[in-house]
């Protein structure tokens, strides 16, 4: 198939990222800016390349600290950058690294920049607490005030429910409905049993336990040397249970709707903490500097839906045009990677995408595609693995890139639902 | 050339101190006079209202005295003059009827800050090389400038005595805290700021200096039995520290203290009376020896300048990541703030690297020697791994894994195979010749051997090794790039054990024969710290490690023969499990990482009862069985010169510098009378002390190693 867009062509060269770690585990004492600098920096080690070389550093972060809300930029003041390299954080939800991945390519792409890293990271063990309203207005008001009595006044003001402390909460501000009972309503809906659900579950661990085992997931994964002393050493993911099984996942009770529930925490992706990086370089770049890309980027298509319907059904809308802006079908993708929120989602998205009455809905000829699992999250998924917010994207890049080189495959598929109704598509390729 | 420029703004006068063809300012005599004819001149001008006294160097206010001048002194009496006129020089700045503001930025050293202190106020920058100090009693001397006086008078006793007795240097932030200086600006706005301070002193007269030190200030700083006590605990930390073979700190306590009990008058007359007698005493004279030395070094690249260019090293990467690795990795990393990648075999022992060298980091951050900022950047210097990602574009790769050939030859040819090739490769030995390292290497131009000391932090000698392959370039690099990390380097021979450890072993071997012959450990490691070693030989036997050291003597052994035999104690010890403060178990016993005095199951071990000896007789037998070796070794041109010499026994054993190290003490000695000890003690205890033949021909022609 002839490539017929514009510009150049952008190659994906390498990616790393840390071990995945549920949150308030390993990454309990650091940063999310610490991880993300981790991962940038051994990859430009691995990669070998001369920090000069950098054009531009794209990171992404669902939920920033205050303290450091332009993460990339800490990744490009690096040392080993020269101070002279811009960067900027994106935030497209459980997509942003994919999304700054495809920003990076299109400036690439433009001619703008000829290497950049984009990448992502994610610490929900370095969240952002809040105040309430009335209690920030306060301390505003007690910093203004003029003397010490009227500072005193300002403060008895203050009543016991105004100290509660606001968290974050991953929940649709439109609608607020939480990211779980969406995959709830989306399982009743679609008819998605809790035992089908389980069984993705289920492969996710054990494709991922392999793939941990035999160096496949290991080998993008940068050693973190944690602890107060740097003694404790990870070098994998922990969410991973090589031993769990139908009957453990069976046992887990529901916890968004306890009584007709099917969606358990065993189905669902864990809060996680992690960072992930891709380098990315102009076709001629790359081997100008001597580099055998892993793969490059063909094409990718973001969609949207109403989040008060189906929340996650985003990718059913991607995919399509994603496969038709690289003039693909379905049938010609060697392997895909779709991002598992929650089991009720995936198979949701699987369902849509192999149905005739979706195909109609889409004003296709014939349904999407049948999925074939032999293809599809072959070394496990996001429940399994984690799923750093901003990080998941540039993982779903490397271990496709990494996977495609390895089985020689000519087409991949990533395939990403997102906060806000979104969904996210991108297609590599390695000829 | 004028030393100083002035200008005139609206009624001040600046004065601006550039000693022409010199890269810092110095108090030359010269500078002086030429300096006090200006003040009397603005004195005189009534247009002149007030005067800033600011540096022309980039980054330094004034060094110092020029200590050539010193090296002049013939008598006492000069010496006491010269500093005597340095307190009326700066007298001068004091009693002048008009403000003089000190505008600081860079270095403001012992006369520079003497100088400093007499003007009306203070103002420095807040940069990094913005330092204050009074250095004098590392050079043997005490600030003769009235230093002794004005600088208790301003930030009190203990503060003044904690500065002058150790020669430390305080930051910009440090010096605002003690009331050493009165504001503290942006090096943008310095002179602008001086200024303004002495046009409000001209107007508003002197500001109101109220003490800093609280409490236990008006106590310990403000009575005079307070300072007693002051003084008591000062002599006695100094006499801890020096081991009393240093006459300065306790002159310049003296001096403090007569100026604080008996008035300024009588405290200068004894400042510049004990400086005239410390000037031309004979361990200032080593000192400043010493000083000239290391500043010769500095600039000396080990090849004639101008035949070699040095690479600029960006990446610097470690193989080893034990004790001297992350030494190593840790002190480049704060010193050249290079981009530090640190390898071993697993990720264990590269996380041990990568803690230990952060330590270092870490450490300064505590002590506020480190901002956060700072801290964040060096750290991200610095990485690890247990493979070798991120060595392919290292400029430098310095191996520090464990002294065996065939590992560090392997090591060698796996980072030849990966490198870039004018990447230099050196190897961390202490014992193993480096052209048997290099024997195989496809770049051998490329490698050397750069010998560093543990704790590499902390120890300031570095021994780089050429071979006869290794290319000026590639040494020139090495030499620079060990100065960077703050080491004093000297080039020496690609001989077995090199400078240091060629004369350490024999010293250390001593030691073992004493042993063996029941001298007990007390009397011969307390023997040789009142001869003026910083450790005696069998505490450092348990530092190095009895494992190490056993292994560098038979090193040694075979390449030197019967001198160098072990005397067998070690081979003893490490029978029994024991290496040293490493595991907790050596001569001497370890609680929780203390010394906690000499191990007595030793003397069965080595099969001896402890019996009396004389002490004299043990520094004898140890310092001479240094200085023959030291003899042979400078005639096999081990160093390149007496000066390298002498600098690598003062910082890479601790020979005592006042006796200006061994060469100097052989001229001090008389080649004939050491050749003469050495006899006898051959006589008594063998072979291994017969004289070097460098040192009968020495003492036949009366010859010496430095000019008389």
């Amino acid at each position: 198939m002839v490539d017929t867009r514009p510009g150049r062509r952008v190659a994906v060269v390498a990616g790393i990222r840390t071990p995945f770690a549920k949150s308030g585990t390993v990454y309990r004492d650091t940063t999310a800016v610490a991880l993300a600098r981790h991962a940038a920096r051994e990859l430009l080690f691995r990669s070998e390349i001369d920090g000069a070389e950098i054009d531009e550093v794209i990171f992404s972060q669902v939920v920033p600290s205050v303290l450091t809300p332009n993460v990339a930029r800490e990744v490009s003041l690096l040392p080993q950058l020269p101070p002279s390299v811009p960067a900027y954080t994106i935030n497209r939800a459980c997509a942003s690294a994919a999304q700054a991945i495809n920003n990076a390519a299109d400036q690439i792409r433009l001619g703008n920049a000829d290497v950049i890293l984009a990448g992502g990271v994610e610490s929900l063990s370095d969240l952002p607490i809040l105040h309430s309203r009335r209690f920030s207005r306060t301390l505003v008001e007690a910093s203004k005030a003029r003397s010490v009595g009227q500072r005193i006044a300002t403060f008895g003001r203050v009543r016991p429910r105004d100290l509660v402390p606001v968290t974050p909460a991953i929940a649709e501000p439109s609608t607020g409905e939480t990211m779980g009972q969406s995959a709830e309503k989306m399982a009743k809906e679609n008819g998605i049993s809790r035992e089908e659900q389980d069984r993705v579950a289920l492969m996710s661990h054990q494709r991922a336990s392999a793939a941990t085992a035999d160096g496949r997931l290991t080998r993008e994964i940068a050693a973190w040397f944690g602890g107060r002393d740097m003694d404790q050493i990870v070098t994998e993911d922990n969410g991973i249970r090589s031993d769990t099984s139908l009957e453990a996942l069976g046992k887990l009770k529901p916890v968004f709707d306890r009584k007709y529930g099917s969606v358990t925490a065993g189905n669902s992706s864990p809060l996680t903490d992690g960072a992930a990086v891709v380098l990315l370089m102009s076709e001629e770049k790359a081997r100008a500097l001597g580099h055998e890309p892993l793969a490059y980027i063909r094409s990718y298509a973001v969609s949207a839906v109403d989040p008060g319907w189906q929340l996650l059904m985003g990718p059913v809308y991607a995919v399509p045009k994603a496969l038709e802006r690289a003039g693909l079908t379905w049938k010609e993708l060697g392997l895909v990677e779709i991002h598992e929120a929650f089991a009720a989602q995936v198979l949701s998205n699987i369902q849509a995408w192999g149905s005739q009455a979706w195909a109609d809905r889409l004003g296709l000829p014939g349904p999407i595609g049948e999925v074939d699992w032999d293809r599809t999250n072959v070394a496990g998924g996001s429940i399994a693995i984690g799923h750093p917010f901003g990080a998941t994207g540039a993982r779903l890049v490397t271990t496709l890139a990494n996977e495609m080189r390895r089985r020689d495959v000519e087409f991949g598929l990533i395939s990403i639902c997102a906060q806000g109704g979104m969904g996210y598509a991108m297609v590599l390729e390695r000829r | 050339m004028s030393a100083f420029t002035t200008t005139n703004d609206n009624g001040i006068a600046v004065i601006t101190f550039d000693l022409p063809g010199e890269p810092v300012n110095k108090l030359t005599a010269a500078v002086r006079v030429e300096l006090e004819a200006l003040l009397i001149g603005f004195r005189d001008d009534p247009s002149t209202r007030g005067i800033v006294l600011i540096s022309g160097k980039p980054d330094n206010f004034i060094a110092g005295a020029d200590i050539e001048e010193f090296t002049a002194l013939t008598s006492q009496d000069a010496a006491e003059r010269l500093s005597f006129e340095g307190q009326e020089t700066v007298s001068r700045v004091e009693t002048l009827q008009k403000p003089v503001i000190a505008a600081i930025h860079g270095a403001c050293l012992g006369g520079g800050l003497e100088l400093a202190l007499a003007c009306h106020y203070r103002i420095a920058t807040d940069h990094p090389k913005t330092q204050m100090g009074l250095p004098e009693v590392q050079l043997g001397l005490i600030p003769g400038a009235g230093g002794c006086q004005r600088l208790p008078r301003l930030i009190g006793a203990r503060a003044a005595l904690d500065m002058i007795l150790t020669g430390k240097s305080e930051r910009a932030s440090k010096a605002l805290r003690l009331g050493l200086v009165d504001e503290v600006v942006p090096k943008s706005i310095l002179r602008e700021v001086a200024i303004a301070a002495a046009d409000r002193l001209a107007t508003q007269g002197l500001p109101d200096r109220s003490s800093k030190s609280g409490m236990a200030g008006l106590v310990l700083d403000r009575t005079s039995a307070g300072r007693r006590l002051v003084y008591r605990a000062a002599r006695q930390q100094v006499l801890k520290r020096t081991g009393g073979h240093y006459p300065a700190p306790l002159a310049a306590l003296e001096a403090v203290r007569v100026g604080l009990e008996q008035g300024v008058t009588a405290g200068l007359a004894e400042e510049h009376r004990a400086f005239g007698e410390l000037a031309v005493g004979d361990v200032s004279r080593k000192l400043v020896q010493i000083f000239f030395a290391t500043n010769a070094l500095k600039k000396d690249d080990g090849v004639p300048p101008g035949t070699a260019t040095p690479r600029q090293i960006r990446r610097l990467g470690i193989i080893g990541a034990g004790f001297m690795g992350s030494g190593i990795a840790g002190t480049a990393v704060l010193h050249v703030e290079v981009d530090t990648r640190l390898k071993d075999s697993d990720l264990a022992r590269v996380s041990k690297g990568l803690q230990a060298a952060t330590r270092l980091l870490a450490d300064r951050l505590e002590k506020r020697r480190l901002t956060r900022p700072q801290y964040e950047r060096l750290t991200a210097l610095l990485s690890g791994s247990a493979d070798y990602s991120g060595f392919q574009r290292a400029d430098l790769v310095i191996e520090a894994v464990f002294e065996d050939l065939d590992t560090k030859r392997r090591v060698l040819a796996e980072v030849e195979g990966l490198v870039r090739p004018e990447a230099i490769f050196a190897t961390n030995t202490s014992t193993i010749p480096i052209r048997q390292i290099a024997e195989h290497a496809r770049r051998p131009e490329r490698v050397l051997g750069m010998h560093f000391f543990s704790p590499v932090e902390r120890m300031p000698l570095l021994e780089v090794i050429p071979t006869a392959a290794t290319s000026p370039d590639t040494l020139v690099t090495a030499v620079r790039f060990g100065r960077r990390m703050g080491k004093t380097v000297i080039v020496v021979a690609d001989h077995p054990g090199f400078w240091v450890n060629r004369i350490l072993s024999p010293y250390l071997n001593e030691a073992g024969h004493l042993l063996q012959e029941g001298v007990p450990i007390e009397l011969i490691d307390s023997a040789m710290t009142r001869f003026g070693f910083p450790v005696g030989p069998v505490a450092l036997l348990d530092e190095v490690g009895l494992d190490v050291a056993e292994k560098a003597g038979n090193v040694m052994h075979e390449a030197f023969g019967e001198r160098m035999k072990p005397a067998g104690s070690l081979s003893r010890m490490l029978g029994a499990t024991r290496l040293g403060r490493k595991n907790g178990r050596g001569f001497y016993r370890y609680k929780e990482g203390h010394k906690a005095g000499v191990d007595k199951s030793v003397y069965a071990l080595l099969g001896v009862r402890p019996t009396d000896a004389d002490a004299s007789l043990v520094q004898r037998r140890l310092v001479y069985a240094m200085l023959n070796e030291a003899a042979m070794a400078c005639a096999e041109n081990v160093v390149r010169s007496p000066r390298d010499a002498d600098i690598g026994a003062i910082f890479g054993i601790g020979f005592p510098a006042f006796r200006g190290g061994p060469l100097r003490m052989i001229d001090d000695v008389g080649a004939g009378r050491v050749v003469e000890t050495l006899y006898q003690l051959q006589e008594q205890y063998g072979e291994r002390f017969r004289p070097a033949p460098a040192l009968l021909e020495m003492s036949r022609r009366s010859g010496r190693y430095y000019p008389a």
